[in-house]
């Protein structure tokens, strides 16, 4: 028998160098470029640029609103999958499609249905209003905005995995007579914690990030309602690039950060 | 129990055994009813508010038609990169090895990653005229920042991991025997590709491309610093609502981002519909 030659030989060499010329260019440049300008002016620039008081701020601000909302979604995210993949039930498959709807929809567009329901003219602007709370252009509506935006992540993690193990360990347990909260904490939790794990750090990541959404409710006030990601834009309209681009690379940091944590939370589930 | 009901209601009474229905599914909906579905609601009532006549005069205004067409067409162009792009990076990510391939995979995920602005903040730095690849490019006639090109470069940049990885698990999923037996059979590499992968993947691919250009047209941090934002020209219709709302003009705003919302709702069914059969598609494969 003649050997089969393996299909596409030259074929290889031209895709693999296309695919890495491409990233390079289209990927890989964007993010170098970030540190190569925030670095511009050299280290005591970057230092002062990042030890402003208005960037310390709204690394601050970025900082609590994903403290409050990480956690939040990681429970939603728990509460969904357990809900969705171990059980069967009417309307099981709409809920799978609303729960994506945060992914599908823009975070502007999240901006202005929080508005219209919490702003002044909003559906509970005079009821808000008449009860001095203030949710839009303050930490509130910041936070609401961007649980609305990462709602997904954990559950979309957690969800196919749980789909796929089945629930024949935890019918066992039951059968063993463990409760409910025993029953996640010691079979369905160990099996689920770095789909877990890499949702929440896929959450943060976003969490931190968000623009669009944040930037239609939080009324841009300097020092009060700036997030990092909208000190960045500010810094860029006030034609301070270096600033800008210092500002942008810390988030840069939390990005690159969080893509090392998912490569070795990939390895472990692996393993 | 008669053998009827174990196989009817058999399976829902094995998955109901297990606790925390209740708890998880209250939780589930409370969640999703006041973080999701309520605010989108107030977006809807707003807009039966304006009444069908106002709507109409505000989304077929020349600005909001100029912004919805840019759009479209930016989405459009970034889409159809993206489908060649991602599918080739699937594609080398899958089924060939070579040194630095983690690093390629990992970078993957950089768009989702990187905050949309930071991204926008550094394409606009890169492809300005004193940036790394606008210094070449703008001698040469082709300006990206402040056009169309521009607006889709973002999107482009911040919609690819959608198509990479709805496709890179089905093509590792995929049966290599087809393929040999293509090859024993004599069928050029090209033909291999066209008549057996590529059915394989279609669904997959038009599912992850439909992602992309939804999550196209509602992206707007990366693209408000490359755009320049120019009324009939480069403005989007995500910064034109943001504008109105800048002016108080809530209709305006709630009108356009109405727009917006229904093209991602179908979108979203589309794209669940496309995944479905991608599925169905990946059983009955053999």
């Amino acid at each position: 028998m003649t050997p089969v030659t393996p299909p596409g030989a030259g074929a290889r060499r031209l895709l693999i160098g296309l695919a890495v010329a491409l990233t390079l260019v289209f990927i890989a440049a964007p993010l170098v470029y970030i540190f190569v300008r925030a670095f511009a002016g050299g280290w005591q620039v970057y230092a002062a640029n990042i030890m402003h008081p208005a960037t310390l701020h709204a690394i601050w601000l970025t900082t609590i609103t994903a403290l409050i909302v990480v956690p939040l979604n990681v429970g939603f995210g728990i509460a969904a999958a357990w809900a969705v993949a171990k059980h069967r039930f009417p309307g099981r498959g709409i809920l799978v499609t609303i729960i994506e709807i945060p992914f599908s929809i823009s975070p502007i567009i999240a901006g202005i249905c929080y508005l219209l329901l919490y702003g002044r003219q909003g559906l509970l602007g005079p009821w808000l209003q008449a009860n001095d709370l203030q949710v839009m252009f303050a930490l509130p509506g910041i936070v609401l905005v961007t649980m609305f935006v990462t709602a997904p992540f954990v559950a979309r993690e957690v969800l196919p995995l749980m789909q796929a193990q089945g629930s024949e360990q935890e019918q066992a347990a039951v059968t063993l007579g463990a409760n409910g909260w025993q029953i996640f904490r010691r079979v369905t939790l160990p099996n689920i914690r770095w789909a877990l794990l890499y949702g929440a750090v896929l959450c943060t990541a976003r969490a931190v990030g968000e623009f669009g959404g944040v930037s239609v409710v939080s009324g841009n006030i300097r020092g009060q309602t700036n997030t990092l990601p909208l000190h960045v834009e500010l810094l860029f309209n006030d034609l301070n690039a270096v600033g800008a681009f210092a500002a942008a690379s810390t988030l840069t940091l939390i990005a690159v950060v969080a893509l090392l944590l998912k490569a070795a939370l990939e390895g472990r589930r692996a393993a | 129990m008669t053998a009827a009901a174990t196989t009817q209601a058999g399976p829902i009474r094995a998955k109901r055994v297990l606790p925390g229905f209740t708890l998880s599914l209250g939780t589930t909906l409370l969640y999703l009813t006041l973080i999701v579905l309520i605010p989108v609601l107030a977006l809807i009532l707003k807009g039966a508010e304006i009444g069908p006549q106002r709507f109409w005069a505000i989304v077929t205004s020349p600005r909001a038609v100029a912004a919805f067409q840019i759009t479209l067409i930016a989405a459009g162009i970034a889409t159809v990169f993206n489908a060649i792009y991602g599918l080739l990076m699937a594609w080398v990510l899958v089924r060939y090895e070579f040194r630095g391939k983690r690093i390629l995979d990992a970078l993957m995920d950089m768009p989702f990653a990187l905050p949309t602005a930071v991204a926008g903040l550094s394409l606009t730095a890169l492809f300005s005229a004193n940036g790394w690849f606008g210094s070449v490019l703008h001698p040469a006639g082709i300006p990206v920042v402040y056009t169309i090109w521009g607006i889709a470069l973002a999107m482009a940049f911040t919609s690819v991991p959608f198509v990479v990885r709805t496709v890179q698990p089905v093509l590792e999923d995929m049966d290599p025997a087809l393929e040999q037996a293509a090859v024993t059979l004599g069928a050029r590499p090209w033909t291999i590709f066209s008549r057996v992968v590529f059915p394989a993947i279609l669904p997959a691919w038009l599912a992850g491309c439909t992602t992309a250009f939804a999550r196209s047209l509602g992206e707007f941090g990366a693209i408000v610093f490359i755009a320049g934002n120019l009324p009939f020209q480069t403005e989007i219709a995500a910064l034109l609502a943001f504008i109105r709302l800048e002016e108080f003009d809530y209709n305006g705003a709630a009108a356009i981002a109405l727009v917006l919302l229904g093209f991602a709702l179908v979108l979203l069914v589309l794209s669940n519909l496309l995944q479905n059969w991608a599925a169905r598609h990946r059983e009955a494969a053999p």
